[in-house]
């Protein structure tokens, strides 16, 4: 089945096209916020990599139902390491924005290429 | 009688994704924001309803149906608001409607 | 059929994704990643995986958006653009993602049940939870018993977080504060001229808040637990603040219980574990917290959810305050 395996294929490759938006986001712009949300959009992307490897053939979210015998259900690991991994990610970028704030009070400026004008300045 | 009830649900889904086109359609092309707004704000009610009742048909007599009703209650209260709060806000920040078209980018 | 509408979804992802880059205007930018998580939670949700997509509905598309706004608030809100090494950084990032898609024609096809990670220990979890454990949700066993020291790292990472951005932020706090009890800023008075989104967002916010608690007690059933209900009762509370003003907020749940919430819900975690010493097992063994085993693994993981739930909840309310009640410079 050709085109099954394709689309299968469609996940991880919109996985590697979102990461590299993220990346190119991270190392090309200058404003500091924008790079954060570059960082965020990464993070999600390889949260995508893990849940798409989690889905089996014919299987459901990985609650045993009773009275049902031969339910196959999807792998719950990958699950497990991603729910963490959301919640560590809204927290280090919650820090990450705190400290963006504080640059502007200091600098002025949230722009990467005018603090570091600033810094060689002073 | 399944059947109509299938054929039934499916005219309703299918009515409920033309008026969310038609909403989008609407945000996008229309001259100036009170024009959009209210195009955008089509999708927050007419489409929903319809959608929601199209599945609820689907779903039948079971606790799913109470839920999607619970759903459909929440999104016709908060959609309506939400549009309306964004108009106000709009309205109280300067920006007059009527001009026939305004600066908006398309970012 | 399933398979096209993920692809749908996806497509609808990248295309977000590169808006968010291309995009000059921060503050669409930030709305464009609400989108992208609520299209994130759908893709998780076709790839059968309920709790996390829950999560990222709540967590991503909720709280992200609110602290971003936050931030964008107190900065700037559109971005100069950089017009210095734009195309070697263009060539690096379409190298990389070449070798990644010529990488993944080696990865086993998608919902393979043969592939290597379903084939160690996830099936020893889905057989030993009805036995050892007992409750119908695998993911909230493995994430409270199974593997309970990883969901204790991470209270605490979330708990360091909190501290972290309330030491950044809290400096200039005195000079913000009104003498008289006056209203100072707009931030202060909320939205007071707009009586509709004030009523109904009170109508809402009981549902909300009772919404989160049955998502933190019906974590063992269903999909929920106590990230989600944590935040679910925290985006309730930051509507509250939002509608009817910071002062009035702060009023409603004061900073010192913040701060209780937050370090009792960790100390929770904590306590359940040393019980577990106490009463005779090993760290974070609720085996032994009653005489069934199966009900000590049960009240351990309804105890650690809880202690999840509110530490989590705390957290992220003392960071919106911290962004909320910030002069701008």
């Amino acid at each position: 089945m050709e085109l099954m395996e394709l689309l299968g294929l469609y996940n991880y490759w919109a996985f590697a096209v979102v990461l590299m938006t993220g990346l190119y986001a991270v190392i090309t712009k200058g404003n500091l916020i924008k790079k954060l949300l570059g960082l965020s959009i990464f993070q999600s992307a390889v949260f995508l990599l893990y849940i798409t490897m989690d889905k089996v053939d014919g299987g459901t979210a990985p609650i045993i139902q009773e009275g049902v015998p031969d339910q196959i259900y999807s792998n719950p690991l990958p699950q497990v390491l991603i729910l963490t991994a959301i919640v560590v990610g809204i927290s280090t970028t919650a820090l990450g924005l705190a400290i963006v704030v504080r640059i502007k009070e200091s600098y002025g400026t949230i722009e990467e290429h005018e603090i570091q004008i600033l810094d060689r300045d002073s | 009688m399944d059947s109509a009830i299938d054929v039934l649900s499916w005219i309703l889904l299918a009515l409920g994704g033309g008026f969310v086109f038609v909403g989008g359609l609407g945000a996008l092309r229309l001259p100036n924001f009170y024009t959009r707004m209210h195009a955008a704000s089509l999708t927050d009610s007419m489409a929903s309803i319809l959608i929601l009742v199209g599945i609820m048909l689907q779903a039948g007599w079971s606790l799913a149906a109470i839920k999607l009703l619970a759903i459909l209650a929440f999104l016709l209260l908060t959609g309506p608001t939400a549009s309306y709060a964004l108009a106000n806000s709009a309205l109280l920040s300067g920006l007059k409607p009527g001009n026939s078209a305004d600066e908006s980018t398309e970012n | 059929m399933v398979i096209l509408f993920a692809v749908f979804l996806l497509t609808l992802l990248v295309l977000t994704a590169v808006a968010i880059v291309r995009t000059e205007n921060l503050f669409v930018a930030v709305m464009l990643t609400g989108i992208f998580s609520l299209l994130m939670a759908a893709n998780f949700f076709v790839l059968d995986a309920a709790d996390v997509a829950l999560t990222e509905a709540a967590i991503g598309a909720g709280i992200t958006t609110v602290l971003f706004l936050g931030a964008l608030a107190l900065t700037a809100e559109h971005e100069k653009s950089v017009s210095s090494g734009r195309w070697l950084s263009m060539g690096v990032v379409i190298v990389t993602t070449l070798v990644l898609i010529y990488a993944t024609f080696d990865k086993p096809r998608l919902g393979d049940p043969q592939a290597p990670v379903h084939l160690h220990v996830a099936p020893w979890y889905l057989e030993q939870t009805p036995e050892i454990i007992g409750i119908p949700n695998v993911v909230t066993a493995v994430l409270g018993s199974f593997r309970g020291y990883d969901t204790l790292g991470e209270v605490f990472v979330v708990f360091t977080a909190c501290i972290g951005v309330l030491f950044i932020l809290s400096g200039r706090r005195g000079r913000h504060l009104p003498s008289n009890g006056m209203a100072s800023s707009s931030t202060d008075q909320g939205l007071r001229h707009h009586l509709i989104p004030r009523v109904v967002g009170r109508l809402l916010i009981p549902f909300i808040v009772l919404f989160g608690f049955y998502v933190q007690f019906h974590g063992e059933y269903g999909p929920g637990g106590g990230f989600q209900a944590g935040a679910i009762v925290a985006a309730g509370i930051i509507l509250y603040a939002l509608l009817e003003g910071e002062t009035q907020a702060l009023k409603a749940v004061p900073r010192p219980a913040l701060m209780g919430m937050i370090i009792g819900g960790a100390m929770l975690y904590g306590a359940v574990g040393i019980a577990g010493i106490a009463l005779g097992g090993n760290f974070l063994d609720y085996s032994v917290l009653a005489d069934n085993p199966v009900t000590g693994q049960q009240i351990g993981i309804l105890l650690i959810e809880l202690g999840v739930g509110i530490a989590v909840c705390g957290a992220l309310l003392s960071i919106f305050h911290a962004f909320a009640a910030r002069e701008p410079s």
